[in-house]
């Protein structure tokens, strides 16, 4: 990897593609609305599945993390990884109380 | 590469960039200044922290006199505990020798962000200061134990909230040096130097760099909280308004553990550079103790409930963090068997940097070792807030991370001065160093299986001959540590000038004049070999 | 000749590593309060969701459309800085900056709300609430008040930066910056695509 790259060598998303990116979240938030007026159940479904997917459009287009080095994927995935460790294991004691 | 090339650069000790003297040294972005700086605020605080633990020897030699109140000796351990740890062990060899030898090691000129490399100091001095107000401001020092444990934490009249935001921007500096040096290692690696041709000392540093910045942001969000709940009551910690101090033993400990490992991973990184200098042979195992650094730092995220045995988890977690405690006993046992490895059969130099870097083993292993039997569910219940405790952690920390660091320093020294210290002296030093240590610690750990608690201001009489033994021990090791650092006090202004590379060490650092000139290296070297090339020595 | 050799080797992914490490320290330090929430929530299911109803999913919802409109601008600013439009670039950082603004806005007004019923830690009212309620707002204070802390920080820098744009300091061929300045930015909205399924949506 050398040194002087600049950014802009980076494939980038256009200016309409942001725009449908930004629309899709749009549509997301409110299918989590949407659900949570189904019920308790639901909502919580919800926010496992449909929260994440928003993270990560933000994550791969506007953060531009899909077009970027391998090794900054991996700094997010242990990141992420670390706190869904933390929180499993902390869930060994909580639910089990 | 010849390690005298002539000098046309002064060294980085000498020269005046855009500012004179003092304020050359206070404003430089050069990382060896940075690490100077560091040294010197980090024995300061060490001292402060000795003299401390010093006194609460002399509280346990007269109990019966009372020579203090129990509040008094409360805010002492926590003291003890807060300048220690957090001005001394953990930011550590990462801080001064990371930040010296690093960019040295792997044939950089710098770190990759010099400017906030010197901004990491100042975070850490800055955090000092508020942390040691906490002492004069308020209705007094805490004393609540190092750890800060809600709910007592919550209720505390005193200086709280000062003390914790205190510890809460010293966590800034390690989470910059930590962001610093793994972009360091990523981008600054000479040119043929593959990740496994690095030496040692930087792969511990790298696994290092990765809990920095992984685990100190929950300590800082659970400071937060504890800042939060005494100031507005929000309730998260407090049982009265529905709070669990349970869960601030889970956030603290998230942190709390990975942070021992902190504290370890550089020093061990230091003894693997140290041993095959001094047996004149490469290391034995060089990819397992790589690769055990970063095991440490995984398997040491996901032990931090061992704290909380007897804490009133549930049995299921109990059996979880047991087995997985279990578990990271394993990479560090590879490097002590690969440490001895090394020096079988190697052409052993006897010098002061390979007699600490010995005993390091030696109190490390027994450190270790103690830690595996807490470990073990049933002995824990027995052991758990006895000095069984406070002998384990200290062997591991102080002999460990402290005699690592003493290593280190014995090591680098002529690095980064340009001159040797009285070797003799040294020695001296070392046997009541050694002796009180073991005196003192060892024991706490006979103590502390006969039942006495920890964090106690005074003690039944049937414990009393062993805390006098203890004091005494410790009257010994202090006695030993003055006579160490004033030797290398000495050392640094009036020490023998020396050759460049008096150990005969072939890693990077060793092939640039001592001390080394501000760019370091005239040439960028290309790497073609592992680190610990001997090429006289058959066989390796 | 320190200085010198330095500013020679730029180092542009360098620096953009740099700042992806720095998000994991604070994805981190949010992911702590979020393992706190999930430990609460887990011990209070039913209060957590009672309380859940007294916020205001609307707003809720209203500035979660305001972020991620903001973030659709940083986008866009970087766009019209790689075309060397500059002027163009510095006006969509300035509307991010009003996105950011009527954010704290309509905070401000959620906030003032709840501190007039009485449901604020401390508040009498709020301390005859069943424990799991008290808990909840403890934690909805001071996660989106940290947050909250993180928007004006991030706004900042983004004004910084726009002036930094006009002052040419900041380059089509140098825009690492910016670049830098909008990750921040992202992960601020990206937080808050979090808080508000937990919060808002809980009822």
């Amino acid at each position: 990897m050398s040194n002087d790259e600049s950014v802009k060598s980076v494939p980038h998303l256009g200016y309409g593609a942001s725009i449908g990116v930004w629309g899709v979240l749009v549509v997301l938030t409110g299918a989590l609305v949407g659900l949570s007026h189904l019920g308790l159940r639901a909502a919580v479904w919800g926010l496992l599945t449909i929260t994440p997917v928003k993270a990560a459009l933000v994550l791969y287009f506007f953060m531009h993390l899909k077009y970027e080095d391998p090794l900054l994927k991996a700094v997010i995935f242990i990141a992420l990884t670390t706190l869904l460790i933390f929180l499993t294991l902390l869930f060994s004691d909580v639910a089990f109380a | 590469m010849s390690a005298e090339s002539s000098v046309t650069q002064p060294s980085y000790l000498e020269s005046q960039g855009k500012y004179r003297g003092l304020l050359g040294w206070l404003l430089s972005t050069d990382h060896k200044r940075v690490a100077i700086l560091y040294l010197v605020s980090m024995i300061t605080f060490f001292f402060v922290g000795v003299s401390i633990g010093f006194v609460m020897r002399l509280v346990q030699l007269t109990p019966f006199h009372h020579l203090i109140t129990a509040q008094t000796y409360n805010a002492l351990f926590t003291l003890h505990g807060v300048v220690m740890i957090f001005l001394f062990v953990i930011p550590g060899l990462m801080a001064v020798f990371g930040n010296f030898v690093l960019p040295l090691s792997i044939g950089a000129r710098d770190v990759a962000f010099p400017r906030l490399n010197l901004a990491s100091w100042y975070f850490f001095i800055v955090g000092a200061i508020i942390a040691i107000c906490s002492l004069f401001t308020g209705q007094g020092p805490p004393d609540t134990g190092w750890s800060f444990y809600a709910p007592y934490s919550i209720k505390t009249g005193t200086n709280i909230s000062l003390a914790v935001f205190g510890v809460f921007v010293l966590g800034f500096s390690s989470m910059l040096t930590g962001i610093n040096f793994i972009a360091t290692i990523h981008r600054l690696r000479a040119p043929g130097m593959t990740f496994f041709r690095m030496p040692l000392f930087p792969w511990s540093l790298y696994a290092t760099a990765w809990i920095q910045i992984l685990a100190t942001p929950v300590l800082a969000v659970t400071l937060l909280l504890v800042i939060l709940e005494r100031a507005f009551g929000i309730g998260v910690f407090d049982p009265a308004k529905g709070g669990d101090p349970l869960l601030y033993q889970h956030m603290f400990w998230i942190y709390s553990h990975p942070a021992v490992y902190i504290m370890i991973l550089p020093a061990m990184g230091a003894i693997s550079e140290i041993l095959p200098t001094f047996a004149q042979r490469t290391i034995f195992g060089y990819k397992a103790i790589a690769l055990s650094s970063l095991s440490i730092a995984i398997f040491g995220s996901l032990v931090w409930a061992h704290h909380m045995f007897t804490s009133g988890m549930s049995d299921f977690a109990n059996l979880v963090f047991a087995l997985l405690t279990m578990m990271v006993a394993v990479p560090s046992a590879i490097k002590v068997f690969n440490w001895v490895a090394t020096l079988y059969k190697g052409s052993i130099d006897f010098q002061p940097p390979l007699l600490f870097a010995l005993s390091f083993i030696f109190l490390f292993s027994i450190g270790g070792m103690t830690g595996v039997w807490q470990g073990a569910l049933s002995v824990d219940v027995h052991l758990h807030d006895t000095y069984f405790i406070v002998g384990h952690f200290h062997y591991v920390m102080f002999g460990g991370t402290g005699f690592g660091f003493f290593a280190a320093l014995l090591y680098w020294f002529p690095k980064m001065f340009g001159r040797m210290y009285p070797k003799r002296a040294i020695y001296v030093a070392w046997f009541p160093m050694f002796i009180g240590f073991n005196l003192l610690y060892f024991t706490m750990l006979v103590l502390g299986m006969q039942g006495m608690p920890r964090r106690y201001y005074t003690h039944l009489p049937v414990y009393h001959t062993a805390h006098v033994v203890a004091t005494v021990g410790s009257w010994l090791l202090v006695g030993g540590l003055l006579h160490f650092f004033g030797t290398l006090g000495y050392a640094v202004f009036r020490g023998k000038k020396t050759v460049g590379n008096p150990w005969h060490g072939v890693t990077l650092e060793w092939q640039i004049p001592s001390p080394p000139p501000v760019e370091n290296f005239e040439e960028i070297p290309t790497v073609t070999t592992g680190p610990y090339h001997f090429p006289e020595v058959a066989g390796t | 000749m320190n200085a010198q050799s330095h500013e020679a080797h730029h180092d542009a992914f360098g620096a953009k590593f740099g700042m992806w490490l720095f998000l994991v320290t604070e994805i981190n330090l949010f992911g702590g309060l979020f393992i706190a929430y999930s430990y609460m929530r887990h011990k209070y299911p039913t209060e957590f969701h009672h309380a859940g109803a007294e916020l205001n999913a609307t707003l809720g919802v209203t500035n979660t459309i305001v972020l991620l409109t903001s973030s659709l601008t940083v986008v866009l600013a970087i766009l019209a800085l790689q075309e060397g439009k500059k002027v163009v670039a510095q006006s969509f950082l300035y509307a991010t900056i009003g996105l950011a603004m009527v954010f704290l806005v309509i905070k401000a007004f959620e906030w003032t709300a709840k501190f007039h019923h009485g449901l604020y830690p401390g508040a009498p009212h709020l301390a005859l609430q069943p424990h799991g309620e008290q808990v909840f707002f403890g934690l909805y204070f001071t996660m989106t008040g940290l947050h909250g802390i993180h928007v004006i920080v991030g706004l900042s820098v983004l004004a910084v930066v726009a002036r930094m744009i006009g002052a040419g300091k900041i380059t089509r061929e140098r825009n690492i910056t910016l670049d830098n300045a909008g990750l921040y930015w992202h992960l601020v909205d990206i937080i808050w695509i979090f808080l508000l399924p937990l919060f808002y949506l809980a009822a």
